[in-house]
């Protein structure tokens, strides 16, 4: 019969129409921006400069080695490098970045320079209302306004932040107990001098 | 399916005069493709189509290469006859000389056809054709009369690379605008000083970007 | 194919005139909002009808190639999600399936499953979307296209969970995948998978019996075989046409050789086949996925001895193909032994796929040709690179 089909359809649409006021799985539109759906821990949009404590230009963790800058697929990082040193996480003397620019209009968040990092410096924020009227320098954002504290990564991904601090903090204690190893080392070179010398004084007595 | 070998063969036995060589590919996937002189490429590959075993009816890919002028320099060990002062007379001596030979080899646009067979379910057999050089003899014979998959992607090939498909029904650009002058794929093409405004501009962009500001800002004086 | 055909295609299509009023040349876009983007049609008209049409490429032109022959081979992979970017997951996989040919990698069996399933989820909701688009061209102005677009979202939700991004997903690595799939992830796979065949259900109560999609569809736009294997079409345009040839049962690459599934056909060719072959794809791609996320084992997601970044494969080439929801995409790489390929080439299906859209408009009316265009299925990121 000609309109079947057509009827068919029509009971298809009225079906959607009456389930969207009961069921769920058929009205899944949200308010946005009244509304928001949660974000999945794994979302990303552009990066960030991850520093512990609580003095953003102290507690970077970026020492400048400039791998992301390379790895960057459309080049919208630009690092310069600083003179001096300053210690790092674990107290080893480093550079650090004196300028550290990502421009967000060229940024393409694909995450390689996450994966390249190998201090676990820069991390993807999931902020993406970044909308700006300045074309230019309002999306060129410095080592300031892409720092964030280590808090803010544990909130927006907290299992990948939790793993990423096992790590290190396994890396400082490695670290402290080299460290330590290398003082004790240090002492026990020094130890049988030390002991010896006494020794020496003593004979003649 | 056939070798490599057996199509050449094959080939040659079909086409009197199609001069053909196999060009080896050292990766891992050991795909190597026929080269197939320009002059009897139709003939060739019209062979290829219609030939009941192989039936190579699906052409995928049409690609350019662009291969630039090769210069290479090795060390030769030349010996020649050289005066030599011995014990007061003059007399002719051979001696070894190393000496430094260059040698340009010229360059060459390639076309690469990858063929499968939709009939046999088999492939790809590649398919490669060079022109004289990278300036004035860039003609190669069109496909396209055979399998019509040329059409548009040999457009793509003689819009960025330059190659002139002969026999091509409708051969324009197609990915550039008609005023277009240059051909962007080729290795040495240089893209235009258009270096507005990059503020994060590295090494060579750099350098480029500075140059424009500098000769805008002094265009701008004037 | 026969040598009339040859014959036909050296002289320009024509068609007859009929002489009464002039002819009427029309550029459909690059602004026409069934253009699914920046495309351009120069159509001649008699009254309605087209005799001739030519269409104008270059307006989302950005010569990936070149980007590719400029950066690494790791910096390209985000690069190719902005190819198709209905379907960047399989972008990724071919891209990977061609270094890896290049290189001679290995990739784990977790990693092929994985593949897989991303796969098959990224066909679903590229066809679904498709169909929406189609029918949103013939003029149902967005019923079936939300419905589309509502299961879409749920196989974007699961990519966004697992890769970090919804579209423009960069998870596909040289010798596996960046991120493992969990379990958790994988029951989100589940979900989805048991909830589709419940849509697929609705969308052809909706669609597939409509009189008016019918009206609009059958024997419009109909494409001949051996055009379609000389004109190098491949992809759900091919097998509307009636030829049997789909590159995962061609070519087995990855694991397709494990999964038992079937490969519709059409049989006139017509829009309504194109339609049909769409609508039962997505049900195999369901087969497939029952049977990939049954079987998936346990081990890495990626070859742990895989060089990721900073490698110099042999000087060599390879050409990588894979079965994309639009056809055949394909991967040819030329290394010299540098870090970035010497030639990087992108054989892209939607590009192809409208070599023969000219055969199919002629003769028809105007207002069909979008329809005929929509059921090509491009996207213009691919179509101009």
């Amino acid at each position: 019969m000609l309109g079947e089909g057509l009827l068919k359809g029509l009971g298809e649409t009225a079906r959607n129409f009456a389930g969207s006021f009961v069921s769920k799985e058929r009205l899944t539109t949200v308010q946005y921006p009244e509304e928001r759906e949660p974000l999945p821990e794994a979302s990303r949009a552009f990066p960030f400069l991850v520093y512990d404590g609580a003095d953003w230009e102290a507690g970077l963790r970026c020492v400048a080695c400039q791998i992301c800058e390379k790895e960057c697929p459309p080049k919208c990082i630009y690092i310069e490098k600083s003179k001096d040193k300053k210690p790092d996480y674990v107290g080893k003397p480093q550079i650090y970045p004196a300028k550290f620019d990502i421009d967000i209009s060229v940024c393409m968040s694909c995450q390689i320079c996450v994966e390249v990092c190998p201090f676990e410096a820069i991390k993807m924020d999931n902020q993406f209302e970044l909308a700006t009227d300045d074309r230019f320098g309002g999306l060129l954002y410095d080592r300031k306004e892409l720092a964030r504290s280590n808090e803010y990564y544990h909130k927006i991904h907290p299992t990948e932040a939790a793993e990423v601090d096992a790590r290190l903090a396994e890396e400082k204690a490695k670290a402290e107990e080299k460290a330590k190893a290398v003082a004790a080392a240090a002492a026990a070179k020094a130890a049988p001098a030390m002991a010896a010398k006494p020794a020496e004084g003593a004979q003649p007595q | 399916m056939k070798t490599v070998e057996e199509i050449k063969t094959a080939i040659e036995t079909a086409v009197s005069g199609a001069q053909l060589e196999i060009v080896p590919n050292g990766s891992p996937s050991a795909e190597h493709s026929l080269l197939v002189d320009a002059a009897h490429a139709f003939a060739a590959a019209k062979f290829l189509r219609d030939d009941a075993e192989l039936k190579l009816d699906f052409l995928s890919n049409v690609t350019g290469v662009d291969w630039l002028d090769k210069e290479t320099t090795e060390k030769v060990k030349v010996t020649r006859p050289v005066e030599k002062e011995v014990n007061g007379v003059k007399t002719m001596v051979d001696e070894t000389v190393e000496e430094t030979k260059k040698t340009v080899t010229p360059g060459y646009l390639e076309a690469v056809y990858h063929l499968y067979s939709m009939a046999k379910k088999h492939g790809p057999v590649i398919l490669r054709m060079r022109t004289g050089n990278r300036s004035d003899k860039v003609e190669l014979p069109s496909l396209t009369p055979i399998w019509r998959a040329a059409e548009f992607q040999e457009r793509e090939v003689f819009d960025l690379f330059g190659i002139i498909f002969t026999g091509h029904p409708d051969l324009r650009r197609i990915l550039m605008w008609d005023g277009f002058k240059d051909y962007p794929m080729r290795r040495d093409y240089v893209d235009p000083d258009d270096y507005e405004y990059e503020p994060t501009a590295h090494d060579d962009v750099l350098k480029r970007a500075q140059a424009h500001l500098a000769a805008t800002t002094t265009e701008a004086a004037q | 194919m026969s040598e009339s055909l040859l014959e036909a295609w050296n002289r320009p299509p024509t068609i007859e005139v009929d002489g009464e009023g002039e002819l009427l040349e029309v550029a459909m876009g690059p602004h026409h909002p069934s253009t699914h983007g920046v495309f351009r049609m120069d159509v001649v008209l008699d009254g309605e009808r087209v005799i001739k049409l030519k269409p104008v490429f270059g307006y989302l032109h950005r010569n990936h190639e070149q980007i590719g022959q400029t950066v690494g081979y790791l910096q390209m992979m985000p690069y190719t999600d902005r190819l198709d970017y209905f379907c960047s997951l399989t972008n990724n996989w071919a891209y990977a399936l061609a270094v890896e040919k290049l290189v001679g990698q290995a990739v784990p069996e977790r990693a092929e499953y994985i593949r897989v399933i991303l796969a098959e989820l990224t066909r679903i909701q590229n066809h679904a979307s498709t169909i929406g688009f189609l029918t949103q061209e013939m003029g149902a102005s967005g019923t079936p296209l939300m419905y589309a677009f509502r299961e879409r979202e749920k196989i974007l939700d699961l990519f966004e969970s697992l890769t970090g991004s919804r579209m423009m997903c960069n998870y596909m690595r040289f010798g596996g995948c960046r991120v493992d799939m969990t379990e958790a992830h994988l029951n989100a796979a589940r979900k989805i998978v048991t909830g589709l065949p419940r849509f697929i259900d609705e969308f052809e109560n909706l669609l597939t019996s409509n009189e008016i999609l019918m009206a609009r569809s059958q024997g419009m736009g109909v494409l001949k075989p051996d055009l379609a294997v000389n004109a190098g079409i491949t992809g759900p345009m091919l097998r509307a046409s009636g030829v049997n040839y789909d590159i995962r049962k061609v070519d087995h690459y990855g694991i397709y050789d494990r999964f038992s599934f079937r490969v519709p056909l059409g049989e006139h060719g017509d829009i309504y086949d194109r339609y049909m072959v769409r609508v039962l794809e997505m049900r195999e791609s369901l087969k497939i996925l029952e049977q990939a996320l049954k079987d998936i084992p346990a081990g890495p997601f990626i070859d742990p001895k895989a060089k990721i970044r900073g490698f110099k494969p042999k000087p060599g080439e390879a050409y990588g193909r894979i079965e994309a929801p639009k056809g055949e995409l394909g991967f040819y790489l030329i290394s010299d032994g540098g870090t970035s390929p010497y030639r990087f080439r992108i054989r892209p299906p939607s590009f192809i796929n409208l070599t023969v859209l000219e055969d199919m408009c002629i003769g028809q009316n105007v207002a069909d040709v979008v329809v005929v265009f929509g059921s090509v299925d491009i996207v213009l990121g691919e179509v101009d690179r």
